[in-house]
C-alpha cells in the first residue's frame, strides 16, 4: 500500500474520534449542574441578564439543534464570544495556539538534539562510564520540577548572563526566538530523559539484531551500521512517546508559560476555568482534542515512512 | 589441489579458545579448537546446539559478540594472523574474501530497506561500483541464485519474500564478490526440506564454479554428509573427531560421533521396529564441564582414566583423528 493510501485511511479513522471530541466539548456546558447561564454569570446576576445569555448561547433551543449549530460554527472556527474578554474566541485561541505550538515545537527540537546523540553514545557504550554519566544526568534533569528548572535558567541566563529576556515575547523573529529559548529549554529538559531512555533501549535491542551482525560480517563500518541501519529501526518507540507528550504539552505547559509570562494555551485554559468562561473552555477542549489527534496522525505517518511493514 | 595439511592453508585456526559470558558467569565456548580449510574444500562443523560451532564460525571472522572475546589461540587468513591486520584491512576481507550466511534469513536482512537497497549497498561498498552498475549486477546475481523476476524482487522489502527467497538473497550478496571462503551457519535449518535441498544444491554449484572454500555449520548429519569433504565433530567446545567425510561416517571413532550417528532415524523397508537410539544424559552446561574428557559422563565406554586425559586428536588433519584414546 502506498504512503498516500495509508495516510488517507488514517485520516478517515480520525473522523469518528474527532466527532466524539466535539460531543465531549459540547457537553462541557451541559454537564454543569443547574442552569448553565446562571452558573456562568454567578449568583448575583439579574434574571434578565441570565435570559439574554441563554438566548445568546442558544440554550433555549432543543439539544440536537444546539449541537448541530455548535458543529457548524466550530467548522468555521466560530466559537462565539468570550464572556470575560467580550471578543470573539477564535482569534484569541489562534494567537495563543501559535505561541504554544512554537514553544512545544522548539522544546521538541531541543530535546531531540540532546537526546538522539546521547542515546547513541549510551547505546554503543552501554554499561560503561559514558552511559552511566548520561543516564545519571538525564535522571537528574527529569527529577527537577519544570518551574524550578525554569527559575534556575532565568537566574543564570537572564539575570546573571543577560543572554535571554526573563519574560514576555519579543517582536522581531530573532527576539521572539530568544524569548522562547529558556521556556523551551525548561520543557526540553523534561522531555529529553523520556526520549533518551526509550531510544537507548530500542537501539540496544536493534544492535543485537542479526541483520547488524550480518552487516558486520559483510565488512560494513560501524558508523554506517549505526546511523543507517540501526537508528532507523529504533526510532518508532521514541516517536510514540514523543507524540503522547506533544499532545500533553500543548495544554500542559502552563507552569512554564506562567513563569515566563508567555500567553499560551495552557495559561488561557487556567484563566478560563478560574473565570468560569465556559465558551472558551469549550473551544479549548476542542482544540486540545484536535491537537492530540493531529499529533498521533503525524506519528502514525512517520511510522509508515520509517517502516514499510506498517504500510501493509 | 592443496590439502588442509599444506603449510599455508586459506584459513586456519590454531588452539582457538573463545570466552563468553552468560548469567552464570564467564565460560569457554570453544576450547583449543584447531581447524583449516583450503581453496575449493568444504569442512562441516557438526554438533548439537550449544556445542560452540556457531561461535567458532564467528570467531573465524573476528565477530565474537561483546562481552565475549577470543582468549587464546590464533586465526590466520592466507598465512596472516588476524591480530596483525588493521581494522580497515579486516573490514575489507569481511564480505569480500570471506562471506557469511546465517541461519535465519528473515532476521538477517534489514526490514526497513528494499532488497535492491541492501544488495546494491553491498556491491557499492565491496566492489566500488556506481549506482547503475550495482543495480545491474544485483539483478544478475538474483538471477544466478534462481530468483525469478529479479527486477521486481529488487523493489520488494524482505517481509514480502519467502524464507527460501530471502536466503537466496543472502547468498547472492555473499557470492557477489566471488569470495574465497563462505562461512555458512546452519543455512538451511529455518527452511522447508524441499527448499533446503535447493539451497544446498545452489551452494554446491557455486562452490564448484568459483572454487570457493566453505565451512558449513550444522547439527544435521545428512546436510554435512552431502556437502562437505571433511567433517569436524564438536562437543562442548572441543573438536572430538576430524576426518574425511566418508571415513568419519563409515567408521566413526569417537564414542560421541558413534552416538550421534546411531541417533539418526532410519526408514527400514524390511519391516520390524527399531527404537530410536539416543545419547543418554544431556550436554553439559557451559562453565560446568567435567575434568578431562567432556563426554565421559555420558559415554558408554568411560573409564576412570577419562577424568585426566587431555582432549587432543590422535592424528593430525587431514587424517582421521579422534580425541578418545580408549575406543580405538
Amino acid at each position: 500500500m502506498s504512503l498516500i493510501a495509508f495516510a488517507g485511511r488514517r485520516l478517515a479513522q480520525a473522523i469518528p474520534v474527532l466527532l466524539i471530541i466535539t460531543v465531549a466539548a459540547f457537553s462541557v456546558i451541559h454537564l454543569v449542574p443547574g442552569d448553565p447561564a446562571r452558573v456562568m454569570l454567578g449568583s448575583r446576576a439579574t434574571d434578565e441578564a441570565v435570559q439574554v445569555l441563554r438566548e445568546q448561547l442558544g440554550l433555549d433551543k432543543p439539544l440536537v439543534t444546539q449541537y448541530l449549530d455548535f458543529l457548524k460554527a466550530a467548522m468555521q472556527l466560530d466559537f462565539g464570544d468570550s464572556l470575560f474578554q467580550r471578543t470573539a474566541i477564535g482569534p484569541i485561541v489562534a494567537a495563543r495556539a501559535v505561541h504554544s505550538l512554537a514553544l512545544v515545537g522548539y522544546a521538541v527540537l531541543i530535546s531531540l538534539v540532546i537526546a538522539v546523540p546521547l542515546a547513541l553514545l549510551s547505546a554503543i557504550r552501554r554499561n560503561l562510564l559514558a552511559d552511566h554519566v548520561v543516564r545519571a544526568l538525564t535522571t537528574l534533569a527529569f527529577c527537577m520540577p519544570s518551574f524550578w528548572t525554569a527559575l534556575l535558567l532565568v537566574l543564570l541566563f537572564s539575570i546573571r548572563l543577560k543572554f535571554f529576556p526573563t519574560s514576555g515575547l519579543g517582536d522581531s523573529p530573532l527576539a521572539y526566538l530568544a524569548s522562547l529559548t529558556l521556556p523551551a529549554v525548561s520543557i526540553g529538559l523534561y522531555l529529553t530523559p523520556i526520549l533518551l531512555r526509550s531510544l537507548r533501549a530500542s537501539l540496544i535491542q536493534t544492535l543485537g539484531a542479526e541483520f547488524v551482525e550480518a552487516a558486520r560480517a559483510r565488512g560494513f563500518g560501524e558508523a554506517r551500521i549505526l546511523f543507517k541501519h540501526v537508528l532507523r529501526n529504533s526510532l518508532i518507540a521514541m516517536l510514540t512517546i514523543l507524540g503522547i507528550n506533544v499532545g500533553f504539552l500543548i495544554s500542559g505547559a502552563v507552569i512554564v508559560e506562567n513563569v515566563f509570562s508567555i500567553p499560551g494555551l495552557g495559561s488561557l485554559m487556567v484563566a478560563a476555568i478560574v473565570q468560569r468562561d465556559y465558551p472558551v473552555i469549550v473551544a479549548l477542549t476542542l482544540v486540545f482534542g484536535v491537537v492530540v489527534v493531529a499529533a498521533n496522525f503525524l506519528v502514525d505517518l512517520s511510522y509508515a515512512l520509517l517502516d514499510p511493514r506498517i504500510r501493509q | 589441489m592443496q590439502t588442509a595439511s599444506s603449510p599455508t592453508p586459506l584459513l586456519a585456526a590454531r588452539d582457538l579458545s573463545v570466552g563468553l559470558v552468560n548469567r552464570h558467569g564467564a565460560f569457554l565456548a570453544t576450547n583449543r579448537v584447531s581447524l583449516a580449510v583450503d581453496r575449493g574444500q568444504s569442512l562441516g562443523l557438526l554438533g548439537e546446539s550449544g556445542c560452540g560451532k556457531s561461535i567458532t564460525l564467528r570467531a573465524l571472522l573476528g565477530l565474537v559478540p561483546h562481552p565475549g572475546e577470543i582468549v587464546g589461540g590464533s586465526v590466520t587468513w592466507k598465512g596472516r594472523d588476524w591480530r596483525s591486520l588493521s581494522k580497515s584491512e579486516i573490514r575489507r576481507i569481511r564480505g569480500k574474501d570471506i562471506a557469511m550466511i546465517f541461519q535465519d534469513p528473515a532476521s538477517c536482512l534489514n526490514p526497513v530497506f528494499t532488497i535492491g537497497d541492501q544488495v546494491t549497498e553491498t556491491l557499492r561498498l565491496k566492489l566500488a561500483l556506481k549506482a547503475k552498475a550495482a543495480r545491474e549486477l544485483a539483478r544478475d546475481l538474483l538471477d544466478q541464485v534462481g530468483i525469478p523476476a529479479p527486477e521486481e524482487r529488487l523493489r520488494l522489502y524482505p517481509h514480502q519474500l519467502s524464507g527460501g527467497m530471502r536466503q537466496r538473497v543472502m547468498i547472492a550478496m555473499a557470492i557477489a564478490t566471488e569470495p574465497d571462503l563462505l562461512l555458512a551457519d546452519e543455512p538451511t535449518t529455518a527452511l522447508d526440506v524441499t527448499i533446503q535441498d535447493q539451497i544446498l544444491t545452489l551452494l554446491a554449484r557455486l562452490k564448484e564454479r568459483n572454487r570457493m572454500a566453505m565451512i558449513l555449520v550444522s547439527h544435521d548429519v545428512g546436510v554435512v554428509a552431502q556437502n562437505c569433504d571433511f567433517i569436524a565433530v564438536m562437543y562442548a567446545g572441543h573438536i572430538v573427531e576430524w576426518g574425511p567425510t566418508h571415513d568419519v561416517l563409515r567408521t566413526p571413532r569417537h564414542p560421541y560421533t558413534r552416538g550421534l550417528l546411531a541417533a539418526i532415524p532410519r526408514l527400514e523397508v524390511s519391516g520390524g521396529r527399531h527404537p530410536l537410539q539416543t545419547i543418554a544424559g544431556a550436554p553439559p552446561t557451559p562453565g560446568e564441564l567435567p575434568e578431562g574428557c567432556p563426554f565421559r559422563l555420558r559415554c558408554p565406554s568411560a573409564r576412570p582414566e577419562c577424568a585426566t586425559i587431555p582432549v587432543t586428536l590422535d592424528r593430525k588433519p587431514p587424517d582421521h583423528g579422534s580425541a578418545c584414546p580408549i575406543v580405538m
